[in-house]
């Protein structure tokens, strides 16, 4: 690993600042992603700004109105941790307690996570399935971006040179809603997925009112599959509508053969987590409220 | 069975290491720190096949903050046809020294080429970066049957049958009226990966090359010895030059025996006049030490009505990886060595491939072979009728029996565990539902013996200090204090053990071969038998008589007694300390039976296999310390589940390894196994005091074919290769 400069601003607008003067810095919030690249040889850095001591990349707050706000340098631990994040959103807690082991979720982060922008990222599924915004500061001001569209390539996404993640913005639960996110590894932890599926189901006497679907680990990027939760709408949750929706996520995934998985076997596996996943939804949207 | 009942034996004291080991106070290679140390970067190829055309070194050497670099130019020429051998068996040294950094050719991906040592490792790793090196890529072969056809690339032009490096034939009986008594026939064809043995701590040197010629070198090694006579070769430098220091080791399982870092950080060290340090990343371990070779193995056996083998025969390619010695001898050897079959056909080939030259790993080469006739045996149970355990009783090896490699038994324990294993819990306890399966296996291993030197030095408070010179992997320190407190009447607690470097103690052989109970055992039994007759001599002079009984730690005579710590106190008075050594070289190894069951449950819609019981048995000859016999085997059958289901180099085309990480090499880890259960069997060797056999190795033979006789249970599949991973249970 070469030798870089180290700043750690303690204000957005002094990131900010920063980041204008070098616009080619390394942001670093856990590190767990980042630390593990330099040392590897994969990234390098000059600079490397600290994004942990500003304020409000640290905040988690909840109200019912507005829905959920995690800090981009939030580390795992504190949102397995928060009761509101517990109560409201348990496919939340479960993704953040997959993410590492108990050491690296001490200080890995879902803004790391998405800013990272891996195409097999365990959190990005449910963020997109969840609905979630990024809340972006730069030179220009702020803005907000789907998490749908944020990652653009393997290892990129729609931050500008100058520009960095302030927050993940994930509304309020609808009532009689559940979500979930499922990954496959062959192992039980400590693995990267080879298939995740989130998802998100709304049901209005029963029926399904609103639904999201997304993939991780075969595409380019982490996939939003409209036309999955599309076809759920105004159906009961029935076996063959979850069924048909998996299969539409199957046929949007374009997986690749790697050292994790083939395509075929990624391919088959997109239908059974996707499916899994509406299952788990339907049973929580079932049982809340 | 073990009748004989002992003081200390066969109970579990806390070990001696143990304090050290908890609060993190122990010192392992990376911990070293010297004055005036400097740190090591080596530059590996990228290539698993390609001539160096250049080598420039001029810019890593004008960078700032670099001592020394090196590369196989800076290293005596090996003659061509000098062979070396530290006890593990017949070695080329221009093997050993092309694999420690590459001349002329790169045979595999992860090849070092050059080393650099700097004022610290990021420097030297940003120094070795600017390396020139020219390269002509050559086409790679990359498994034993590509290796094999006509028209292979090749990796040595000297070998005289192209990639085949060695072929083995054993034969027994006649093969072909063997077969013609059969009543049932199976030949099946099963091929393993390359897998890695998968110790925590990564390789690492250091040396110190000081101006009057002497070298003296602090490593991570299974053996000192071997490490300092290995690295003395490639030096070319007599062994009393070279001093070897073994630090605290982090697992080796085989991986450790070998060299990779120790002459390159001495050789630097001669350049740079200072200590230099060089410790390997995982990807490093994974690319550029030695693996365990991946394998086609091909088995037929015949059983005749009576459920009794009438002829077998194997046929083994092993990948010895880029330098000859695959595990194939072990391999061929073990292929049938739990049964008692007349006629027998086994032949085997050495073959190098363009992958990191494999070294050993637990049992090397027997859970290959093990794999094809376990799996053929199970089918030919079902095809019979009858359980599979009663099939292997019936022709269980006993004392007696030959194996086609040649030797007749003594004592073995095969039909105990057998026994063992039928009479189990688990074995009688109901499946718990749908989709689940239950396998079993067998194993044998040898055991080494090779020599071992142990000195036993008496203080004056009644206690004994114990030097000794076998790394501690498994919990040695304590199984030798146990054997030498048993002789001497002592508590566990009361012998003080320590490691010490070659210097100071006599030689010794490797911690492998699951030989250190077994052989630095009977050093410290000899040694403490000394001290008593000893310790007898003085106590007969204090006392004027000429016969001193020794018992349960108590010297006596004519109604007179001293306790060992009484008479050690008066040792002063009677002609000074009392300090004996013994060196011996045994003969009598006691090979080792292991057996397992497991049970599997498979997802069908995902192809995951959940591991739901474990029961792993072993004939350990006598357990001299319990828990630590428990916990090899739990070691072994953990290693041999992960190899069966998940673990493999994950090669591309051009022979890079794509999972040179923990995170996607995918070994088992806590949650992926449920407590793994152990049944002890206890069939003396007669060939120790004690009774000792071994245990370390045998336990890692059974689980890849029990594993696969389990998944076939539960999902109706046969699988032919090993890892049998989700996606291959599904085949996709």
């Amino acid at each position: 690993m070469k030798a870089f400069d180290y700043a750690a601003p303690a204000s957005l607008p002094e990131a900010v600042g920063l980041l204008a003067s070098q616009p080619s810095a390394r942001l670093l919030a856990g590190g767990t992603d980042l630390l593990v690249q330099l040392r590897s040889g994969r990234k390098d850095a000059d600079v490397v700004i600290d994004v942990k001591k500003i304020p409000e990349l640290n905040e988690i707050s909840f109200n019912p109105a507005d829905g959920l706000t995690i800090g981009a340098a939030v580390p795992c631990y504190r949102l397995t941790a928060d009761a509101a994040i517990q109560s409201h959103y348990p496919a939340l807690v479960e993704v953040a307690s997959w993410i590492g082991g108990t050491q690296i979720q001490g200080r890995a982060s879902l803004g790391g996570n998405l800013c990272n922008s891996a195409p097999s990222a365990d959190s990005i599924p449910l963020l997109i399935a969840l609905g979630a915004t990024a809340l972006i500061a730069g030179p220009a001001g702020r803005r907000s971006v789907p998490v749908d569209e944020f990652c653009t390539a393997p290892g990129r996404n729609q931050l500008a040179p100058g520009e960095l993640l302030v927050s993940i913005q994930i509304p309020a639960p609808a009532p009689f809603s559940g979500a979930a996110y499922l990954r496959f590894i062959p192992r039980n932890e400590m693995d990267i997925a080879v298939v995740g599926a989130g998802a998100s189901v709304t049901l209005s006497n029963g029926v399904i009112s609103a639904a999201r679907v997304a993939l991780s680990s075969v595409a380019p990027t982490p996939l939003f599959v409209p036309a999955a939760g599309e076809s759920l709408l105004n159906q009961m949750p029935t076996a063959e509508a979850l069924e048909a929706a998996a299969k539409i996520a199957q046929e949007a995934a374009s997986p690749i053969s790697d050292m994790r998985g083939t395509a075929a076997y990624r391919r088959h596996l997109c239908a059974v987590m996707v499916r899994r996943a509406l299952e788990l939804a339907v049973a929580r949207a079932q049982e809340i409220n | 069975m073990s009748t004989t009942t002992y003081n200390v034996i066969g109970t579990r004291p806390v070990r001696h290491d143990g304090a050290d080991k908890v609060t993190g106070r122990a010192l392992y290679g990376a911990d070293l720190q010297l004055a005036r140390m400097i740190h090591g970067a080596v530059l590996r190829s990228p290539h698993a096949h390609a001539r160096i055309l250049r080598i420039d070194t001029s810019k890593a050497e004008a960078f700032p903050g670099v001592f020394a670099v090196v590369t196989a130019a800076d290293f005596p020429e090996a003659p061509a046809d000098k062979i070396v051998d530290f006890g593990e068996g017949d070695t080329m040294l221009s093997s050993l020294r092309g694999n420690i950094l590459a001349s002329g050719k790169v045979l595999y991906s992860g090849h070092a080429v050059a080393a650099v040592a700097a004022v610290n490792a990021h420097v030297a790793a940003e120094a070795a970066a600017l390396i020139e090196v020219d390269y002509e890529p050559l086409p790679c072969v990359l498994t034993a049957p590509e290796a094999m056809a006509p028209g292979a690339p090749i990796l040595h032009d000297d070998l005289p049958n192209g990639n085949v490096a060695e072929l083995i034939r054993y034969e027994m009986g006649d093969l072909d009226a063997g077969f013609a008594e059969a009543t049932v026939i199976v030949e099946r064809e099963l091929d393993t990966a390359t897998v890695h043995q998968g110790y925590i701590e990564p390789q690492n040197a250091t040396a110190f090359w000081s101006s009057d010629g002497r070298i003296h070198i602090w490593c991570s090694t299974q053996g000192s010895f071997v490490a300092r006579d290995a690295s003395a070769a490639v030096l070319d430098v007599p062994v009393s030059q070279v001093k070897v220091t073994p630090m605290e080791i982090g697992g080796g399982f085989g991986g450790k025996i070998n060299v990779y870092l120790e002459p390159v950080a001495a050789m630097l060290s001669k350049k740079a006049g200072r200590p230099v340090k060089l410790v390997m990343s995982r990807r490093d371990v994974f690319t550029g030490t030695g693996p365990t070779p991946g394998s086609r193995v091909r088995v037929k056996i015949g059983v005749n009505d009576a459920g009794k083998i009438t002829a077998a025969q194997a046929w083994l390619a092993y990948e010895a990886g880029a330098y000859p010695g695959a595990m194939v001898g072990p391999g061929a050897m073990t292929v049938f060595a739990c049964y008692d079959i007349p006629n027998v056909l086994i032949e085997g080939f050495d073959v190098v491939v363009n992958k990191p030259s494999t070294a050993a790993y637990r049992a090397p080469g027997a859970p290959n072979s093990a794999l094809a006739t376990e799996t053929v045996l199970d089918e030919i149970a079902e095809k019979l009728g009858l359980d599979p355990l009663e099939l292997r009783l019936r022709n269980a090896a006993q004392e007696g029996t030959r194996r086609a490699d040649g030797p007749r038994y003594k004592r073995i324990g095969c039909i105990e565990v057998l026994e063992a294993m039928k009479a189990s819990p688990h074995y009688n306890a109901p499946l718990p539902g749908p989709n689940c399966g239950r396998g079993v296996a067998i194993g044998f291993w040898f055991n080494a013996g090779l020599p071992s030197s142990a000195t036993l030095s008496v203080n004056a408070d009644g206690t004994v200090n114990l030097i000794e010179g076998s790394t501690d992997i498994g919990g040695s320190r304590t199984s030798l204090s146990m054997q030498a407190a048993e002789v001497l009447g002592l508590r566990a607690e009361d012998i003080h053990p320590t490691i010490v470097d070659t210097d100071s103690v006599g030689y010794t052989g490797v911690t492998g071969g699951s030989r250190t109970t077994f052989s630095t055992g009977l050093a410290v039994h000899d040694a403490a038998q000394i001290v008593v007759e000893q310790m007898k001599a003085r106590a007969a002079r204090l006392w004027a008589v000429d016969e001193v009984a020794f018992s349960n730690g108590v010297f006596s005579a004519n109604g007179q007694s001293f306790t060992f710590a009484e008479l050690a106190a008066q040792l002063g008075a009677t002609g000074g300390p009392v300090s004996c050594s013994a060196t011996v070289n045994p003969k009598g190894v006691g090979g080792s039976i292991a057996g397992l069951i497991i049970d599997v449950k498979v997802d069908p819609e995902t192809g995951k296999t959940d591991v739901l019981r474990v029961t792993s048995v072993q004939d350990a000859g006598k357990a001299i310390h319990p828990a630590y016999v428990e916990g090899q085997m739990q070691g072994g059958t953990a290693q041999g589940i992960g190899w069966a289901l998940n673990e493999e180099y994950f090669m591309d085309t051009a022979g890079d390894m794509r999972n040179g990480s923990y995170l996607d090499y995918r070994m088992p880890t806590a949650l992926d196994l449920p407590m793994i259960e152990t049944i002890i069997v206890e069939v003396p060797n007669p060939g120790h005091p004690f009774g000792v056999r071994g245990v370390g190795e045998a336990n890692i033979v059974p689980p890849l074919a029990a594993v696969a006789n389990a998944l076939y249970r539960a999902t109706g599949k046969r699988l032919n290769r090993v890892p049998m991973n989700p996606a291959t249970i599904l085949g996709l």
